[in-house]
């Protein structure tokens, strides 16, 4: 199996991006469910927000990174090319993947910059505050923040039951192909 | 020689006299005067502050609020203070820490987006009147500095105090507790009055 994605397969990089995304962003939503109800002497109390704004930019980065890789792949064909049904809401559901990915990482980045105080990464640098003239102290992107949240996880399952659905019922190779094992 | 004593003795007595008068119409004239808080200019703050772990003070004000007084001096028993402020105004300079201020784990400003307080009577240095926070209303006492009157240079009149009071937070209802030397709160309010 190479690096690159192929017109049958795809290729490490893609894979690696996959669940590495997976991996994370599942983490971030149940960190982040977990974090706003610690009680304030809990040790967590600190640590795991500043924890979760600083995976959260670099969730940010490699989707940038991920984007820009899938725009220079080649695109695996579907696996059942005459079911335009399934394969437009297969692609829906990525699309709408990278769309909430996208504004989770905004709104959240919104939220903990709106009094003017920059994010930090692992004490390594700091992502400063852009736009922090919100006259609701980011209300709004907390909102979002939040609902898109659990919107997202509830995509998460849905794709998951879908590659499972493929897997066991339709037999097919959708899922092994992103697990790299054809 | 003695001419010129008796004239400066009569110019004397008319002046005191002059003066006396002046004095007494003032004091007829003199009624509670009622005053706006210079929002306006912003010559008000209601600060507070709350002992962060026990290691230290964190402070913070309510940058939105408004009220009035009435105020004489000479008359104590007509003083009262009203003041409106908009709990979503909160800022402790920390954006997160802001939020977590606005929600229903402290001022639950969606439920409750105005805190109150009327005074009930005042005796020179002790106001005493009734806070609503959080939709409860509770008797509190205020310490109460004057700090100054007169005239301003813009043809105005002006007078400021700071009262400073403290209270369990858990007693108006705040959910959050964040530990045992966390509990008071101490707020100040430092106004400027425009008489109107």
């Amino acid at each position: 199996m190479s690096l690159k994605n192929t017109k049958n397969s795809f290729g490490w990089i893609s894979i690696i991006l996959h669940w590495m995304m997976a991996i994370a962003l599942i983490a971030m939503y149940f960190v982040g469910d977990w974090m706003v109800g610690l009680d304030y002497y809990n040790s967590w109390y600190k640590t795991a927000p500043d924890y979760h704004r600083a995976v959260g930019i670099i969730i940010g980065a490699l989707m940038v990174f991920r984007l820009l890789w899938n725009v220079s792949q080649v695109k695996p064909k579907h696996l059942n090319p005459d079911d335009m049904r399934m394969n437009k809401l297969a692609s829906a559901t990525h699309y709408l993947f990278y769309l909430l990915v996208f504004i989770m990482v905004v709104s959240g980045y919104l939220v903990s910059t709106a009094k003017g105080q920059g994010v930090d990464v692992f004490g390594l640098f700091e992502i400063p505050a852009l736009f922090s003239d919100s006259d609701d102290g980011g209300e709004l992107a907390g909102d979002i923040h939040k609902w898109l949240g659990l919107g997202f996880i509830l995509l998460v399952a849905m794709h998951a039951m879908a590659a499972l659905v493929h897997h066991f019922k339709y037999k097919d190779r959708t899922l092994k192909r992103m697990l790299g094992l054809d | 020689m003695k001419k010129l004593t008796l004239a400066k003795t009569i110019t004397s007595t008319l002046a005191t006299t002059l003066l006396t008068a002046g004095l007494l119409g003032a004091s007829f004239t003199a009624q509670a005067a009622d005053y706006a808080f210079d929002k306006k200019g912003a010559h008000q703050f209601i600060q507070f502050r709350v002992q962060h772990l026990g290691y230290s003070w964190l402070y913070g004000r309510f940058n939105d609020f408004d009220g009035k007084f009435t105020y004489d001096a000479n008359d104590l028993s007509k003083a009262k203070v009203s003041v409106t402020i908009n709990t979503a105004s909160v800022d402790s300079n920390h954006a997160e820490r802001d939020k977590h201020l606005r929600s229903g784990d402290f001022l639950s400003v969606d439920s409750f987006p105005e805190a109150k307080f009327e005074s009930t009577s005042f005796d020179g240095s002790m106001l005493s009147g009734n806070l609503t926070l959080l939709g409860v209303t509770k008797p509190i006492q205020i310490a109460v500095e004057k700090i100054g009157e007169g005239k301003d240079p813009w043809g105005g009149y002006r007078a400021g105090f700071e009262g400073t009071t403290k209270f369990a937070m858990a007693d108006f209802g705040v959910k959050k507790s964040l530990g045992p030397k966390s509990a008071i709160v101490e707020m100040t309010l430092s106004v400027e009055g425009i008489r109107k």
